[in-house]
């Protein structure tokens, strides 16, 4: 507050924004702050995830079903898919992995990121 | 429904101008009106408040530059370089869903939020700008992702149906999780609220635990809408960078 009010010249101001530009980010409490956001943002995907790929699952196995006139073989068949594929993405979350298929671990996309920019 | 003690009696949509498009009822609700009013609101505060251009932000322009650097930095973390061009609809996404969240918090107010109509369309859309993503930047290139690889070849069927049903659980994960947040939530504070009352003095004991919950809101308010934004941030790094 008493900076504000003391006359500073242009130049000053110059070297006060490089300075504050200087220690973005690296006080070390954002780093906290973010680790408890990614456990809560964790918390809440997971929980939804299991129920919602099971209710899909047996959905399109529904549809299979009325579609193919196969009841009910479809549908055990796809909760089952759905069981699997609800369990295996909260896995891969909980691993790291990010969503997309298989077992690559989010450090080769790093990687391909940090290529990114060299290449452009 | 109109029981003033219903805890779900808040979410009853009202067309507040009827309008009809032949058979199809495209009344102006009050749900539209929050949506208009979560509209202009994010928009008075993007526009307005940066107005000053100030080189030392004041309160207002600070609020909104703030926001503009964490999903600015949300995005080059979680996609990178090349999630540029989808920054300005990330950043909507963003502020529509607070803003909604936030507007829902407001006494009397109607929160949008809270209706799977209006979250699953959006995490459609979602899903289909996904898609269309990855078909463009990929091609047919694009089914390799229902097929790790390395995986053996007589387990490819059943990793082929387990890949695809995860992926169309994307969208329905995306809304439902947002919605049914909101309408907990909402319904949790008039289900507490309507204890206050009947209970006399020791109504004191339901008001104590309405502000923690209402503080709880507010967090899960703010959360619902990371969430919503960060899985947007990843499933488009998904279809940028396939594997």
């Amino acid at each position: 507050m008493n900076e504000e009010k003391n006359p500073q010249s242009e130049e000053d101001f110059d070297t006060r924004l490089r300075r504050a530009r200087g220690n973005d980010g690296t006080d070390g409490r954002g780093g906290a702050s973010l680790d408890s956001q990614t456990g809560k943002v964790m918390a809440f995907r997971i929980g939804t995830e299991i129920v919602v790929a099971v209710a899909v699952g047996g959905g399109i196995g529904f549809l299979i079903d009325s579609w193919l006139d196969t009841k009910p073989w479809f549908l055990i068949v796809f909760l089952l898919l759905g069981n699997a594929a609800g369990l295996w993405n909260v896995f891969r979350v909980t691993n790291d992995q990010g969503y997309a298929a298989g077992f690559e671990s989010s450090k080769r996309r790093d990687i391909e990121k940090f290529k990114g920019p060299k290449d452009g | 429904m109109a029981d003033a003690n219903n805890p779900l009696a808040q979410f009853v949509i009202q067309p507040l101008i009827p309008i009809k498009l032949g058979e199809l009822d495209a009344s102006f609700t009050n749900s539209s009106l929050f949506m208009v009013l979560t509209v202009v609101a994010a928009t008075v505060l993007m526009v307005l408040a940066v107005r000053p251009r100030a080189a030392v932000p004041g309160r207002w322009q600070l609020m909104a530059e703030l926001s503009y650097e964490f999903i600015a930095k949300m995005v080059s973390d979680n996609v990178g370089k090349e999630g540029k061009p989808y920054f300005s609809f990330i950043f909507t996404i963003f502020m529509f869903v607070l803003f909604g969240n936030f507007l829902g918090m407001l006494p009397y107010s109607f929160t949008f939020t809270s209706h799977i109509a209006v979250t699953l369309t959006m995490a459609l859309v979602i899903f289909l700008l996904v898609t269309v993503i990855a078909f463009m930047k990929h091609g047919m290139h694009f089914f390799s992702f229902f097929l790790p690889a390395g995986v053996p070849i007589f387990l490819a069927p059943l990793m082929i149906a387990i890949e695809v049903i995860s992926y169309f659980t994307r969208p329905f994960s995306l809304s439902i999780r947002l919605f049914a947040n909101m309408m907990a939530g909402h319904t949790l504070l008039k289900v507490v609220g309507g204890f206050v009352f009947p209970l006399g003095l020791l109504g004191i004991v339901p008001v104590a635990g309405l502000v923690a919950i209402t503080g709880l809101e507010f967090l899960i308010a703010f959360l619902q809408a990371y969430i919503f934004t960060i899985l947007t941030c990843i499933y488009i790094n998904d279809a940028i960078h396939l594997h």
